[in-house]
């Protein structure tokens, strides 16, 4: 296998972006990615994107994407694993730079989201759960994570100001990222007393629905140093898969897709979660980053929801967690977020964070995690200073 | 010189409480009375619909109009969402009603909560052309919001009448600007009850995006500033977007609160900014400059700067004013009464 590098990212703002379609989003990504990495083509494109044909009505994407970049016959495919499905064209984007295959990949994302009511949006999503024997029963997202929440509350008493503190640390992040949908911060009582989603999860506790796109070009390390701007090293990939509908999992409290593919990530990389710096991970539910931080190892079980209320995933804390502000504050168009956050990690590790959130310590080691459904399918990824 | 002759209101005295309707519905009734900022709107009983609410509002617009012939008025323009017929005009019932036929013209306007401004700005046309003496403009609603939906909170009835000529005016047309693109944020398609809506997208780009266009290009072809302004009246279809709609241009709390009826009126459509000007009219001086922008769904805004003459001393209490319509001998239905009254138990023919 090759040494593969990220050489360029770039994201539209995130938000509801009435007047950005499908493509406008996605083509704006790509050709900032583009502009950011100084390549002068692309040899091939992996696009996630998680139901733009129950969103807009658009599939093909790999075609129409590939068009209206203006990129005669380019090899372009569209990858799809739920609200991993970026995550998934990161990591295939990874194995054809390093198998060979191609030198210059761009990884894109995108999701058009608000072009639907909010009740067609909670159906496209929850096309991501199990239809047979969760959704026909009346199961939305929320719902499914409010059981993994009062699972989580039940066997390790977390509380309800260890998920507002969730909320509240990843708004403070995200008031500081530009790109962000929701760029303010918010307290503790503010999430507390938000209206009622999926008992005990509040709106505040939810990701919101949203539009946007991200891309990243990822070459080769020898052609990364040739082109001459920052660049940092992949140096892991982990992918695993999980019993889609909740009531298969051996516990509801951990993601067990999370732990199989951080291990992989992990040992492709030679590191131990002690080695990483900070990490991205999939917010999408206050419950859900406490769930992830404790499967991926980063802390103990039971332990991730103390944690957050003492400030260690703070951004000066001793582990930050969701330094661009998370799927809660950035926004999570489903199928750019797993692109989203490498961007992030990107930015960390370059030291281009904007507006007073750049980690102080000099990172040298970032983790990416992103999650599908309620955790039937998840990517890691380690990503390395050069 | 055009302007307003006699201007006047009606509302139902009827009103529900938004935890009425959120009991029945299972709604979180604070969340809504935040959200929204409502509390109650008024609800128009079986015999009361824009024909009589328009009726009303016109006699009352009369009585400020100090003794014009009403044979004299040579068009009436109703605006609404809710004319009683599909086919059969609104227009000619409201002339017959108040001894305007035969000689006249009548149209029965359209287009969503703007539908109102609209009879206002071809009423100033045409009587500024010449064309004839007094033109009596109305915008009207007894609103439909689908059971359950959003816009049940907010939907409600009201009226309000100008009658526009060139002499005795109690406000002087200074200006006018209209402002539309082809937005769709709100509809209703033949044969259906409610209208259907898109949700959030309803406020950014389409009602903040055409007020702030109108009011901004009225503002900039009338060389004036928030601040030349006593008072603004917007359209308002819940209590935050108004508000919020002017402190996004600049206006200030005490110039909107006399024509912010909404958050104990709801959302009467067609009448909303319209009724709005008749609440500011009642307690302006004369001299006062007052900024009213409509905003109808599909999408669009209209425009008018309002002089405020000598005249109004005389006329204000003439008729009833519009606050002690909204605040006065108010009767509360709960959810059962407002669904016989607004017809939403449907029974074998």
């Amino acid at each position: 296998m090759r040494d593969v590098a990220v050489v360029g990212v770039g994201m539209t703002r995130f938000g509801e972006l009435w007047e950005k379609s499908l493509r406008d989003l996605y083509v704006e990504a790509a050709l900032s990615a583009i502009e950011n990495s100084g390549v002068d083509r692309i040899d091939s494109m992996i696009i996630g994107c998680m139901t733009s044909g129950l969103f807009v009505g658009q599939e093909h994407l790999g075609s129409i994407m590939a068009d209206y970049l203006g990129i005669k016959h380019l090899p372009a495919s569209r990858v799809e694993s739920a609200c991993a499905s970026g995550g998934l064209a990161f990591r295939h984007a990874f194995i054809e730079v390093a198998s060979g295959m191609s030198d210059i990949v761009m990884a894109g994302g995108v999701e058009k989201m608000t072009d639907i009511s909010g009740d067609g949006a909670t159906y496209a999503l929850a096309t991501a759960a199990d239809q047979e024997y969760e959704v026909f029963h009346g199961a939305t997202f929320p719902g499914l994570y409010a059981l993994i929440a009062v699972a989580h509350m039940e066997k390790y008493g977390t509380t309800r100001d260890m998920l507002a503190a969730v909320a509240v640390k990843n708004h403070d992040n995200g008031s500081m990222n530009p790109n962000a949908q929701y760029p303010f911060k918010i307290t503790m009582d503010m999430v507390k007393s938000s209206v009622m989603v999926a008992d005990p999860l509040r709106i505040l506790d939810c990701s919101p629905i949203t539009d946007g796109a991200a891309a990243v070009i990822l070459t080769t390390v020898d052609i990364a140093k040739k082109l001459g701007k920052a660049y940092i090293k992949v140096t892991g990939s982990g992918h695993a898969t999980d019993a889609i509908a909740l009531h298969s999992r051996d516990d509801l409290t951990t993601i067990a897709a999370a732990t199989a593919a951080a291990d992989k990530a992990l040992k492709m990389a030679g590191k131990t979660i002690k080695d990483i710096d900070f990490a991205e991970v999939h917010d999408c539910f206050t419950i859900a980053e406490i769930a992830v931080t404790e499967s991926v190892g980063i802390f103990e079980p039971g332990k991730g929801g103390e944690a957050v209320l003492k400030g260690e995933t703070a951004l000066d804390g001793s582990f930050p967690i969701n330094t661009s502000g998370g799927l809660k504050s950035k926004g999570h168009p489903v199928g750019a977020t797993g692109v989203a956050q490498i961007v992030e990690v990107y930015k960390q590790l370059t030291g281009s964070a904007e507006n007073g959130r750049q980690l102080k310590n000099n990172p040298k080691v970032g983790m990416a995690q992103n999650m599908g459904g309620s955790g039937g399918s998840s990517l890691v990824h380690i990503l390395e200073v050069a | 010189m055009v302007g307003i002759v006699g201007y006047g209101a009606h509302l139902p005295r009827h009103r529900i409480k938004v935890e009425e309707i959120a009991k029945v519905w299972g709604a979180d009734a604070p969340s809504y009375k935040k959200g929204l900022m409502l509390r109650e709107k008024s609800v128009p009983t079986p015999d009361c619909d824009t024909i009589t609410l328009s009726v009303e509002a016109t006699k009352n617009a009369l009585r400020r109009a100090g003794g014009i012939n009403t044979a004299e008025i040579g068009a009436i323009y109703i605006g609404s969402e809710s004319h009683p017929y599909a086919v059969k005009p609104s227009g000619v019932t409201v002339a017959e009603a108040i001894g305007a036929t035969p000689e006249i013209h009548t149209a029965d306007f359209e287009f969503a909560c703007k539908a109102g401004s609209e009879a206002m700005f071809v009423c100033l046309s045409l009587v500024k052309a010449g064309e004839v003496k007094y033109g009596l403009a109305i915008g009207g609603d007894t609103s439909q919001g689908a059971p359950g939906d959003a816009l049940e909170y907010s939907a409600a009835a009201g009226a309000a009448a100008f009658i526009m000529g060139t002499d005795n005016l109690i406000a002087e047309s200074v200006d006018t600007f209209s402002y539309m693109t082809d937005t769709p944020d709100f509809w209703r398609r033949e044969h259906e009850f409610y209208p259907q809506h898109a949700g959030r997208f309803t406020g950014e780009p389409a009602y903040f995006k055409h007020t702030i266009g109108a009011a901004e290009g009225l503002m900039r072809k009338a060389g004036m500033k928030p601040e030349d302004f006593s008072y603004a009246v917007f359209h308002q279809p819940n209590g935050k977007f108004p508000m919020r709609v002017g402190k996004m241009l600049g206006f200030t709390k005490e110039q909107m609160e006399p024509g912010w009826l909404s958050p104990t009126l709801g959302n009467t459509y067609s009448g909303a900014s319209p009724i709005g000007l008749t609440s500011t009219l009642d307690i302006a001086k004369p001299g006062d400059m007052i900024l009213m922008v409509s905003y109808g769904s599909g999408s669009g805004s209209d425009g008018f700067v309002w002089k405020v003459t000598d005249r109004i001393d005389e006329v204000r209490d003439k008729a009833v004013r519009t606050r002690k319509l909204l605040d006065e001998n108010l009767t509360y239905v709960d959810y059962g009464t407002y669904a016989k009254f607004r017809r939403k138990i449907k029974k074998n023919a």
